[in-house]
């Protein structure tokens, strides 16, 4: 085993994450002026700028999964219990007595397993929830007619905000999690640069020096 | 003076031009003309079936039967919370009938010389009628010092009517300028573009038969019998003009397909009347309309007079009456915001004929149906209207009461309520228990006029807000103006236990980190 740098996040991943987590902002800073809870924007261009980041995050999601599924990408997210108690252990233990964090980075598997779990359910529950919800909710004018249309979008609208609630406190827990390294810069650099420390066997490191090799440092 | 004529004020320019006849080139009507009746005459002579056709407009027959409810309404048999009843006050009040003459029921609604074309025709704005029977002296100076009419000239200048003919009697309904509706007053015959888009002189200058497409003397839009939900829209050329809805001209997708914001209004218009957005207050062009009428007031004298009070001064500088011997207290509101309220079209009155439980004030003059859950049914904006007027206290009716006449119980000059009911009951073979007192009413006019430019229609957040406009429509959940205190306490304890989460956790860590370089 070798410890090398390798382009764990190629560009797209990161156009991706950060085009989506603008598009994110920019949505829970227009939904909860939407919401009556943002004072900073008045409803038309909350519901304007709600509307058209929704619709880009969309197209976004429609390429990022394309991306999963056609690059093996989605394999970081397969949930395992191999060292979860180790991580949960670590943030609720060992991290007030100075252990080091017990997850080793490999080539195809970029993501502790508290990490991959936490992603995987944004990802299969929260995300369409809010998709699913935000649709019907934008698309209401199609299905306004039918009986009791006005109960159900008040239903879709109140999931919609509790889900948004609930990613608003995801982001915090993340931002907050890229404190517990080294250093906040150390966590995002990653993001950035696409490199990232992974403990590499001797055949990926062969086949990366060889293939890719431009992606190992 | 006259309530109905502003005295030198123009009339509104002329859009009939394309006319192939001139007026005043036809031999017969170079008069001489001694009376209304006599030009009437002239225009029959080449007009040959208006005078047939006429005489089945509600103009002229003061009588509507509404075809859904069956009740009988029009100024001949309804009672309003203004002046209250034109009923037996004919002398006074058919001063805006399109005839000459009706003073009472001898009134011969069969001969077309009682017509007047000219009250909806002249152009010459110098046309003006006067009460067709003399009131009390109280009231007699109101008609003095007029140049008299001529007739001939007049009748050589006829036309397409012009928005202060309509509006020689639709503005000042009520008893006086605005003070009805709250959409129609005298502002609108040289209306800006900001008062009214359609009438606005520099611009498309609309008469009201613009939307009011007349068919053989019969006008569309009706206040009794209102399309509250227009969905048919436009028809192709030669095709459909028989409705005064906005979307006859508009469609009903009005606003643009391209743009976000236009595709999310027009998916508003199913459950949203176009007035609602797009006239954003009443009352805009400086006359005030009145809001509030208290009849208990009434018929106060001073040294044996009637007096009037003038404490209001409206927009464009004119004081207004806030208290009348012959009517009582009054307020007036400008720029008035309306009410809104779901709306079928349908409008059923209360009637000489209703019995109501006076516990149940106000007593709604007029009320409708509509919700969220009828697709023809539509938010409205309304002018509503507060009154404290006579009622018939033994039998819990409205009453009619004769406030108008050269006689001891007329109520305007004498200012005695029991003789004037009484014998406005009586006149009129309605049961009277002979004890009246005062009750609450309210009544709701539609707004449809004063349209303002697109620029200026309501901002979203007028409604999508707590406490916005339509904060007291109840029964369907609006996106910023509804929450759930439930949702919301849980999203915040969410919020609140991850920020207080990760403070705890990083306050841990700074604390064990600190211990360890001690150790």
């Amino acid at each position: 085993m070798s410890v090398r740098q390798v382009m764990l996040y190629t560009r797209f991943e990161r156009f991706w994450h950060w085009t989506q987590m603008l598009l994110i902002v920019a949505l829970l800073f227009s939904g909860f002026a939407v919401h009556g809870f943002n004072p900073a924007l008045d409803f038309y261009n909350a519901v304007v700028l709600h509307t058209a980041g929704a619709l880009a995050l969309i197209v976004l999601w429609i390429f990022a999964i394309f991306w999963h599924l056609t690059t093996g990408n989605w394999r970081h997210y397969v949930p395992t219990a191999n060292g979860l108690w180790q991580v949960a252990r670590f943030y609720a233990w060992g991290i007030f007595h100075g252990e080091r964090h017990p997850y080793r980075k490999a080539y195809w598997r970029k993501h502790n397993p508290l990490q991959a779990l936490s992603y995987l359910a944004l990802k299969l529950m929260l995300f369409p929830l809010i998709w699913a919800t935000g649709l019907a909710y934008l698309f209401y004018s199609l299905w306004s007619a039918i009986p009791g249309a006005s109960t159900m979008l008040e239903g879709v609208a109140l999931a919609h905000t509790l889900v948004a609630f609930a990613i608003l406190a995801f982001i915090i827990i993340h931002v907050y999690l890229l404190t517990t390294g080294h250093s906040f810069a150390e966590h995002v650099k990653p993001m950035i640069t696409g490199f990232d420390t992974v403990d590499l066997t001797p055949e990926e490191e062969a086949y990366l020096e060889r293939d890719e090799p431009r992606h190992i440092r | 003076m006259n309530f109905r004529l502003e005295p030198g004020v123009a009339p509104s320019a002329r859009t009939d031009s394309d006319s192939t006849a001139d007026h005043s080139k036809y031999e017969i009507l170079r008069g001489p003309f001694s009376s209304g009746p006599e030009v009437t005459q002239a225009c029959l002579s080449c007009h040959t079936e208006a005078g047939k056709q006429f005489m089945h407009s509600i103009h002229w027959t003061w009588e509507y039967v509404h075809p859904e409810t069956g009740q009988t309404l029009g100024k001949k048999t309804l009672i309003n919370n203004y002046c209250t009843n034109a009923r037996g006050n004919e002398g006074m009040c058919a001063q805006c009938h399109a005839g000459y003459g009706w003073k009472d029921n001898s009134f011969d609604f069969g001969d077309q010389a009682n017509i007047d074309c000219l009250v909806c025709h002249d152009r010459t704005g110098t046309y003006y009628k006067t009460p067709n029977s003399e009131g009390n002296e109280a009231c007699t100076i109101m008609f003095e010092g007029r140049d008299p009419i001529d007739w001939a000239g007049v009748a050589q200048s006829v036309g397409l009517p012009g928005r202060e003919n309509c509006g020689s009697c639709h503005f000042f309904g009520g008893g006086g300028d605005g003070v009805k509706h709250g959409d129609l007053d005298s502002s609108l015959t040289h209306a800006s573009r900001a008062l009214d888009v359609h009438m606005d002189e520099d611009g498309l200058n609309f008469s009201c038969t613009e939307c009011h497409v007349s068919h053989q003397h019969q006008w569309a839009g009706s206040r009794y019998n209102v399309v509250a939900h227009d969905t048919e829209g436009t028809g192709l050329p030669g095709q459909r003009r028989d409705v005064a809805t906005c979307e006859s001209c508009h469609g009903i997708a009005p606003h643009p397909k391209d743009r976000l914001t236009g595709i999310k209004l027009n998916n508003h218009v199913d459950r949203v009347a176009c007035q609602t957005c797009h006239i954003p207050s009443m009352a805009r062009g400086g006359v005030a309309t009145m809001v509030d009428w208290d009849w208990r007031t009434a018929g106060k004298t001073r040294d044996g007079e009637g007096y009037k009070e003038k404490n209001y001064t409206q927009g464009n500088g004119e004081h207004r009456a806030t208290y009348k011997s012959i009517k009582g207290d009054f307020k007036y509101a400008e720029d008035l915001p309306p009410s809104y309220a779901w709306f079928d079209g349908q409008m059923v009155y209360t009637t000489i004929e209703t019995q109501f439980d006076p516990s149940k004030a106000p007593i709604e003059i007029n009320h409708f149906k509509g919700s969220r859950d009828d697709p023809n049914s539509r938010i409205w904006p309304f002018k509503r209207m507060h009154t404290i007027q006579p009622y018939d206290k033994g039998r819990n009716t409205l009453v009619y009461m004769h406030l108008w006449g050269d006689d001891n119980d007329a109520f305007w000059g004498n200012y005695d309520f029991a003789n004037a009911i009484e014998t406005g009951m009586t006149n009129n073979g309605i049961e009277y228990s002979g004890q009246y007192g005062f009750i609450e009413t309210r009544s709701y006019w539609p707004i449809t006029h004063m349209v303002a430019p697109a620029e200026q229609a309501l901002d979203c957040a007028e409604c999508h807000r707590p406490q916005g406009r339509l904060a007291e429509l109840n029964g369907f959940y609006m996106p910023g103006r509804d929450r759930n205190r439930w949702v919301d306490g849980l999203g915040l304890l969410m919020l609140v236990g991850s920020i207080g989460g990760v403070a705890g956790h990083g306050a841990l860590r700074a604390i064990s980190r600190r211990r360890r370089k001690q150790a």
